[in-house]
């Protein structure tokens, strides 16, 4: 067993567990979407991104990629939600609808994330 | 080549990680800690202002506690957050500075800008792997007629004396092992613009690898090799490495000459050498005995060569009398005056001083000439760096191995003909010839430097010379004059001509030129710059043949109907 593989493999389906659940409600009810659940998405997102960094293959290219996509999805709907927030007119209907959207985008990433790293643990059949 | 990027980047990725769990740990405790806004009603910051909040307190701004005064549980946590992220910030510089200034990756950066620049080569260019005595030589000869090289060597101090050196144009130039197939591979091997490699380094092995590693690649590229040994000769050969130098042997060959045809050895020596010996020189008795000091590589290629000649030989060498010919001998270094008595230095024409060490050579010299002042003396210098009092040892000649091969290599690469006429010469003609030769070499250049280089007749190398006017023949002699003044002639003189396998050595000035000849040329470096004016501008190749200096506009030949075309 490889440590290293278990801690890369953990941040990257705990990404998309947290997505997923921040997603997973009503689009535009507010009770179905907490606010903590985005910031954990975006960070381990974040991390994610990091621990995908130097990987020379090709695989490793495309891992890179998917992850930098679910990056930008979530900074942009947590970027909206702190601006309605602080300087709009407060989180309604329309905007917590734009932010669970984005944040699906994200978790459309996040998923062929996990299927690159399925594939590549398929790939080396040990 | 991303190496770079990716080393980089996997070496951040420790420090990036630890800078996003402070920062999110800190954010994440701020929104959770309760606070009171000014009113005094409980309140809590949102993610946007923790995030804000943090951001300048990790730069170590500091703005204070917005939007309101923290409670005293806000400033416990703030307190820890200080402290976490400056030293997570002072981690992550820390690391990328100590990565920046790892030998390893200033190593990488200079490969991946050399491999840039070499990419960027449009211009033909020889890839020389040594930048020795042989290897700077040729670099300074070649960027002096403008034609790029790319140079490896495996010593950075070599490569810091390229840099000192002030060439006057830019040589891209990397530290690393030239033997190994991928530094080749990156310092234009398969470059297209690639015309020649001159492996050149002081090790056989290496050479030989450089010059198969060129032959498998592009086999009609030119390979220059040096070697030392007839094991790496032969090797060499075998698989036709165009041009294979071995100092010693060259040498031997070049001294031999001097015994039995002093002028055909200086006219040799005037092509070959830059700096070359005088015409006087040759007046010196060189026929009799010789006395060989030293048996080593030098010394068995001198012995060997000197008796195919059935030059009579002395040798002195210290050690056993293993592999040595049957000889004359006497034991000793050759430093006393003893040993040289021996040898008998009285009535001895030359000596040849070819030990390992310059100081040993130098007094073998010294005492040799004390003993007998009209010896000839042959002094082999092993270091460079001791030109100075080799210079001043007024030995006949110095034997230097780097400079040997360099003008063997650079007659090469000057012009394939070169060789082609010193091969005839030394087959086809007597000594008297030579001389006559050299005499009018020596009123052609005097004591300056002979430079030599070759003309094709071709559209690519003289387009002007084919560009004649029918009914107009060129002869050699146009060439041979002054575009600049028709009545005069340039400084040099015509070599050789050659039409397919037809050669003459001399040719007469009113020999007429065919496309596809091939003309070799010797005399001053002016008289080639002006020489290639003639081969390349048409209106002046028409001066030169007619005397008429016309621009050969649209409006000279619709103000000039009658005139040419």
């Amino acid at each position: 067993m490889n440590r290293e593989k278990v801690i890369f493999a953990f941040f990257i389906v705990l990404a998309l567990t947290l997505n997923f659940g921040f997603f997973v409600g009503d689009t535009s009810n507010p009770n179905h979407h907490n606010v903590y659940e985005l910031y954990a998405a975006l960070v381990i997102s974040l991390i994610c991104t990091v621990l995908k960094f130097g990987d020379r293959t090709h695989v490793g290219a495309m891992m890179l990629a998917t992850s930098l996509v679910a990056d930008l999805q979530l900074v942009a709907a947590a970027v909206i939600w702190g601006y309605a927030a602080q300087v709009g007119g407060g989180v309604d209907e329309l905007i917590l609808a734009s932010v669970v959207s984005l944040s699906g985008g994200a978790l459309m990433a996040n998923i062929l994330s996990v299927v690159l790293l399925v594939v590549e643990t398929v790939m080396v059949r040990r | 080549m991303n190496d770079v990027i990716y080393i980089l980047l996997r070496r951040l990725r420790a420090p990036l990680i630890t800078l996003i769990v402070v920062y999110a740990a800190s954010v994440l405790g701020l929104v959770l800690i309760p606070g009171v806004d000014d009113q005094g009603q409980p309140w809590r910051m949102d993610f946007f202002h923790a995030f804000y909040f943090v951001s300048f307190m990790g730069s170590t701004i500091g703005f204070g506690e917005v939007p309101y005064p923290f409670t005293d549980g806000q400033r416990f946590w703030t307190l820890a957050c200080i402290y976490a992220t400056v030293i997570a910030w002072l981690y992550s510089i820390g690391t990328l500075l100590t990565l920046l200034q790892e030998p390893a990756f200033g190593r990488l950066m200079r490969r991946r800008s050399f491999v840039t620049e070499v990419l960027r080569l449009r211009e033909p260019f020889y890839l020389i792997c040594g930048y020795g005595v042989t290897g700077s030589q040729v670099v300074k000869k070649l960027a002096a007629r403008n034609i790029r090289t790319v140079v490896l060597d495996l010593k950075q101090e070599r490569i810091d004396a390229l840099e000192m050196d002030g060439l006057s144009i830019r040589v891209p130039r990397l530290c690393a092992d030239a033997s190994l197939p991928d530094v080749l591979h990156d310092a234009g091997l398969r470059h297209q613009h690639c015309i020649g490699v001159l492996a050149l380094t002081n090790d056989d092995q290496a050479n030989l690898a450089i010059a198969i590693a060129s032959k498998v690649l592009v086999p009609e590229r030119m390979v220059i090799s040096r070697t030392e040994s007839d094991v790496t000769t032969a090797n060499l050969d075998s698989f036709g490495t165009n041009l294979v130098v071995d100092p010693f042997r060259s040498y031997a060959e070049y001294l031999v000459l001097t015994t039995h045809a002093p002028y055909t050895h200086l006219v040799y020596d005037w092509l070959l050498n830059p700096l070359h010996r005088h015409m006087a020189t040759a007046n010196k008795r060189m026929e009799g005995r010789w006395i060989i000091c030293g048996y080593g590589r030098f010394g068995r290629a001198l012995c060997g060569t000197f008796r195919q000649a059935g030059v009579e030989l002395t040798l002195i060498n210290e050690g056993s009398d293993d592999l040595i010919p049957p000889l004359h001998r006497v034991r000793g270094i050759g430093t006393e005056a003893v040993t040289l008595q021996d040898a008998g230095v009285g009535d001895a024409v030359g000596i040849v001083a070819g030990t390992f060490h310059d100081a040993d050579n130098l007094s073998i010299i010294m005492t040799a000439r004390a003993l007998n002042p009209k010896l000839i003396t042959v002094v082999r210098q092993n270091l460079g760096e001791n030109d100075l009092v080799f210079q001043s040892s007024r030995a006949d000649f110095v034997m230097e191995p780097g400079r040997i091969i360099a003008n063997r290599i650079l007659a090469q690469i000057k012009t394939p003909l070169l060789p082609v006429f010193i091969e005839r010469m030394l087959r086809e003609h007597d000594d008297v010839w030579a001389h006559v030769l050299l005499n009018r070499m020596s009123h052609v250049v005097g004591d300056r430097e002979l430079d030599s280089w070759g003309i094709r007749l071709c559209q690519e190398d003289t387009p002007a010379l084919l560009m004649r006017q029918p009914g107009q023949t060129l002869k050699l002699r146009t060439l041979m004059k002054d575009p600049r003044d028709r009545t005069c002639s340039l400084a040099c003189l015509a070599l050789m001509h050659r039409r397919g396998t037809e050669v003459r050595l001399l040719p007469g000035e009113l020999c007429e030129l065919q496309e596809g000849d091939e003309l070799l040329f010797c005399g001053l470096s002016e008289a080639l710059h002006q020489m290639e004016w003639t081969v390349n501008n048409y209106n002046l190749l028409q001066y030169l043949l007619t005397g008429r200096e016309n621009s050969d506009s649209l409006l000279s030949r619709l103000l000039n109907p009658g005139g040419r075309r």
